[in-house]
């Protein structure tokens, strides 16, 4: 092949590199190892985690079980080696798995239009932000503290990056729901949206109606989010938001960490052309056959470079096809069997441990033992191969003497058992 | 002639909503050992939804059926080779895989204690040096989850730097050969766009950057090699100048491929890049993500990095969040940690020596393509190229045949398109990157494909102005989608 | 493709006809074919304050975007809402019934300082 090129050697492919640029020497890694050696390597780190511990933890992210059949999917080579769906004669496949999951989305929210997905809902909810921007012509961000504290920090560090002011508003000490007094305070007509979180980052469920009415009698928008995508199997969709940007992890994808996981963003109908990200659209082939593409592509950045609705250009495809598969397995009857499920598990442990706030919750609740940190409970509990739950004093420090318990379908009455007896000695 | 392909039967299969009927099920879900408890009894009967309006009902082996019949319907690396120019599309290793799905990995909490994340934290320290390593700069962040998302975390750490040293600049040169992206992430952190044309050669052209360069300037982004897959030969005489009124350089890393373990960024005057994992590190790209866009940098802007920082204490690894200069989180928690794992297990499986023959595999099977198909193609830019090599159309054009022709007639031979009509300085580009996955066998059959397609271009104009013909989805009604879009099912 | 004598022409390939002094302003035959098949049209709302030169909405194919440009200034009295539904008529009739909005004219001398139909033509041929 070199001879092809008229080479003599695989050097002289580098000619042009100016040799100050060049590397002199080999680069400071090992050489590489086999097969067999990088399981060992990884088996190894595997095993210096928390594998065979019990856990409490939601926050965000929560463990469900995953059914066979999505891994079985994903590792498909044709959904896991193949490109962005541009081609769409040789990329139907994607194509279709995309046009099921915006339609799944939109049932599930009670939105009318949605994409192909974000990276996750912390990254989702900004964009949803700067979409409400964009349409309102305001400027100014109202965000409830009952978010996910690390979607806030997120939204942060892109408001100030665009000059958007930013501000938020609390959550009734009572029941854990927004305070709505504050809220309506904070409203002015700067205001482009109102960001609230149900069931909320306590784990408390919201009052999405009151919310919106608020918003919009000041002219803004509610932007909804959701980290636990299982409680939308039971409870009332937002359908009195404007944009829901949520994280779809409790699909079928595994916690790992803390990523990859696969946000959406919906919204009604007529702020389509707002959407960042891809979106996929039913047509003809010239055949007359039904086919699909990717559509409305003018609003991203490859074509309106700096006028583009949002620099993103990949989604979470794979990730997202785990939630597709995951939402078709369990379907209209399952969704609502699971998520009654984790709303049972998670009332059993709060008849043993009693809920902080008042407010009706969904598989998650704050909670503190009298004179007990959250941290001496947890280091007790890791004894018995048990992790408890989050402690609060991080996020807030008036929260410091309690922890976020989570359980669903996967928790064992036996440990939600041993918890509550921490929580009593 | 094509002798990649034949066709054979493809099931027909319709939307998983058409399928659905009342009560299938295709789940299981064991006994509650716990009371169970009545929705509307617990939340009030406002806050519980009647059931999901329109959600499918189907069971396990239909929904098997559906998934594998639409598999079938996709072009993948694992059927062949993926020319798109600038997506180092490259054969995505299994062992990947699978240890990302190992339980303590794929299970572990992000919120778990430290003491229980170590073997997680360890992947992520690991990785760090080695890309730190791979760059030569001095210090990353892993969270950013893709590229674009990379190049924003990165122009926000020279707007952070800037802002510290009083002035945080108002505007970000972008050669006219660049990504798309890039102009669309300096909007989006808030910087006006000044374009930089490239010289004749395509290249940068240094008298025009000086030109351009003031104490207004906050940075210049480049891509090294740029889109023409030709190296910036007076890439650090650029640097320079930017360097010398105060300004950052950023690059784009979309072409490292070219790079590991010949050059490093961090030696010819780079000050922040970002790396996609899902290009020059195997992850794969499963239908568009996810990826992973780790942001490089020299010692200077380190502190302004997202938080949490991995610290290593003297025995154990640590988050740390006090970084008081840092711009903050550009996503929750750690990044993409599953696809850092995949990226890690392919860097351990090269190593060193083994990166470097990667790189020089991809360079060499880029060469061979420009050397094979030169006689066929128009060049315009007769740089010697490295890992991607960039023809126009313009000698098919005189017949009437655009890039997007060719590239849909290259579909009926079997191989997935080259990128079409990109970078936008060429005129009806052919962006072609073999990467150094293919074999010599698999590029003769794409070299074969081009030019019998250039033959056609000749004789038979409409069978390559009118394909694919033999897939089963013929040329789609793009303009209908996008002015009545459906992007729902409907009953 | 007959360009009326009575319009006035821009080079960013726009049209303009005056009627006491409400102005109508639309894109050329030129334009559209430049463009292809039009998919979206985004115009301004009434009332919007529009300067000569200032970019007031936009026109989408597939795969591009086009600025479009006040060639007069003025006061937005209309937007043609027969191009919200059917876009596709800015290809079929970009002259006459694709009219993209109606301005009050604050300066006529701006009219009639743009290109006559024949001055655009030569352009058009010129740039071509």
């Amino acid at each position: 092949m070199l001879a092809a090129c008229g080479l003599t050697s695989a050097d002289e492919l580098f000619g042009q590199i100016p040799a100050e640029a060049r590397i002199h020497g080999p680069l400071g890694l090992a050489p590489g190892i086999s097969e067999y050696e990088i399981v060992d390597y990884f088996k190894a780190k595997s095993e210096r985690t928390s594998n065979g511990y019990a856990s409490f933890l939601g926050a965000g992210v929560y463990s469900h079980y995953r059914p066979v059949v999505v891994d079985t999917v994903v590792s498909r080579g044709e959904f896991l080696t193949s490109y962005t769906p541009y081609q769409s004669e040789i990329s139907q496949g994607t194509l279709v798995t995309i046009f099921e999951f915006q339609t799944m989305i939109c049932q599930l929210t009670g939105m009318d239009v949605a994409n192909a997905s974000m990276y996750d809902a912390s990254t989702a909810v900004p964009e949803a932000a700067m979409m409400a921007v964009r349409i309102t012509g305001r400027s100014r961000i109202l965000v409830a503290r009952s978010v996910h504290p690390e979607y806030r920090e997120v939204q942060r560090t892109y408001a100030k990056n665009q000059g958007l002011p930013i501000e938020e508003f609390g959550y009734d000490a009572g029941t854990g729901q927004i305070d709505l007094a504050d809220l309506e305070a904070k409203l002015d007509k700067q205001t482009a949206c109102v960001i609230i979180q149900s069931p909320n980052f306590f784990g408390i469920i919201e009052d999405v109606k009151k919310a919106a009415e608020l918003a919009h009698a000041h002219g803004a928008l509610l932007v909804f989010t959701f980290s636990e995508a299982v409680s939308l199997g039971l409870l009332e969709p937002p359908r009195d938001a404007d944009i829901v940007a949520g994280e779809m992890q409790s699909f079928a994808i595994s916690p790992s960490y803390g990523g990859p996981f696969a946000g959406i963003i919906a919204s009604k109908e007529k702020y389509i052309r707002q959407l960042p990200g891809r979106l996929v659209g039913q047509t003809l082939d010239s055949e007359g056959n039904r086919a699909f593409c990717l559509t409305l592509a003018t609003r991203e950045q490859h074509i309106r470079r700096e006028k583009a609705t949002s620099n993103i250009c990949t989604n979470q495809a794979l990730i997202a096809l785990m939630g597709t598969v995951f939402m078709e397995l369990y379907g209209k009857q399952g969704l609502r069997e699971l998520a009654t499920q984790n709303l049972a598990k998670a009332h059993y442990l709060g008849s043993k441990i009693k809920p902080h706030f008042s407010g009706p919750y969904f598989n998650e609740f704050v909670a503190s033992a009298n004179g007990k940190s959250p941290e001496a409970i947890n280091e007790e509990l890791l004894g018995k191969k048990i992790i408890g739950g989050l402690p609060l004093g991080k996020f807030y420090p008036e929260l410091k003497d309690a922890a976020l318990l989570c359980a669903t379908e996967m928790t064992k009455r036996s440990d939600m058992d041993t918890l509550a007896e921490a929580f009593q000695q | 002639m094509i002798r990649k392909v034949r066709s054979h039967l493809s099931q027909n299969e319709g939307l998983i909503f058409e399928q659905s009927s009342p009560g299938k099920i295709g789940y299981q879900l064991p006994p509650l050992d716990v009371p169970a408890v009545d929705p509307a009894e617990a939340l009030g009967a406002a806050q519980v939804r009647d059931g999901i309006e329109g959600f499918p009902e189907v069971s396990e082996v239909e929904v098997i059926r559906h998934f594998t019949r639409l598999s079938t319907w996709n072009y993948a690396i694992d059927l062949g080779m993926y020319p798109l120019g600038s997506c180092t599309m490259k054969y995505n290793p299994r062992i990947n895989e699978a240890v990302a799905r190992l339980e303590g990995l794929a299970w572990s909490h992000p919120y778990q204690p430290e003491s229980l994340s170590q073997g997680a934290m360890e992947v992520v320290a690991h990785l760090e040096d080695a890309l730190c390593e791979i760059t030569g700069l001095d210090a990353i962040t892993l969270q950013p989850a893709a590229g674009a998302h990379g190049e924003l975390t990165g122009i926000l750490l020279v707007r952070a730097l800037l802002e510290s040293q009083g002035n945080p600049r108002k505007r970000i040169l972008v050669p006219d050969s660049a990504h798309g992206t890039n102009p669309a992430t300096a909007g989006i952190a808030g910087y006006g766009v000044q374009n930089v044309r490239s010289n004749d050669q395509g290249m940068i052209d240094l008298e025009e950057l000086s030109r351009l360069m003031d104490d207004d300037v906050a940075a210049l982004m480049v891509t090294n090699p740029n889109t023409l897959g030709v190296f910036e030969e007076n890439i650090i005489r650029a640097t320079e100048i930017i360097h010398a009124k105060g300004g950052m350089v950023y690059m784009d890393g979309a072409n490292l491929n070219a790079l590991v373990g010949i050059a490093r960024p961090g030696d010819f005057g780079i000050d922040v890049m970002h790396i996609n994992l899902h290009k020059t590190f195997s992850t794969p790209h499963g239908g568009g993500g996810p990826g992973g866009g780790p942001v490089a940098v020299k010692k200077h802007l380190e502190p302004f990095l997202p938080v949490p920082r991995l610290k290593r204490l003297s025995d154990s690894l640590t988050w740390d969040y006090d970084v008081p200069q840092s711009i903050g989180k550009v996503r929750a928690f750690y990044g993409n940690f599953g696809v850092l794992v995949r990226a890690l297990a392919y860097i351990l499986a090269h190593g060193g020596p083994g990166l470097r023959n990667a790189t020089v595999d991809a360079v060499l099977n880029a060469n061979y393509i420009r050397h094979k198909l030169a006689p066929y193609f128009d060049l315009p830019y007769k740089r010697p190229n490295m890992h991607e090599v960039v023809f126009s159309d313009d000698r098919q054009a005189a017949k009437g045949v655009r890039t997007g022709d060719m590239a849909k007639r290259l579909i009926d031979y079997g191989f997935h398109p080259y990128t079409v009509s990109f970078p936008l300085i060429v005129h009806g580009a052919l962006m072609i990157e073999p990467t150094e996955t293919e074999s010599k066998q698999e590029l003769d059959l794409f070299i074969d494909a081009m030019i019998s397609i250039a033959k056609e271009v000749e004789e038979e104009t409409e069978k390559v102005t009118s394909a694919p013909h033999l897939t089963r989805t013929t040329r789609v009604d793009e303009v209908t989608a996008a002015r009545k879009p459906i992007v729902r099912w409907k009953p | 493709m007959n360009y009326p004598e009575s319009y006035r022409y821009t080079k960013e390939h726009e049209w303009v006809s005056l009627a006491g002094d409400t102005a109508t302003v639309g894109i050329t035959f030129h334009a559209q074919e430049e463009l292809g098949d039009i998919v979206y049209v985004d115009l301004p709302k009434p009332g919007a304050q529009l300067a000569k030169g200032d970019s007031f909405g936009s026109v989408e194919s597939v795969k591009a975007v086009s600025d479009i440009y006040a060639p007069v200034g003025g006061e937005v009295l209309e937007a043609n809402e027969l191009l919200t539904s059917s876009p596709e008529k800015l290809n079929e009739d970009p002259h006459e019934a694709a009219w993209l909005i109606k301005i009050r004219v604050s300066d006529p001398n701006e009219f009639n300082n743009l290109l006559s139909a024949a001055d655009y033509q030569t352009y058009v041929g010129a740039e071509s």
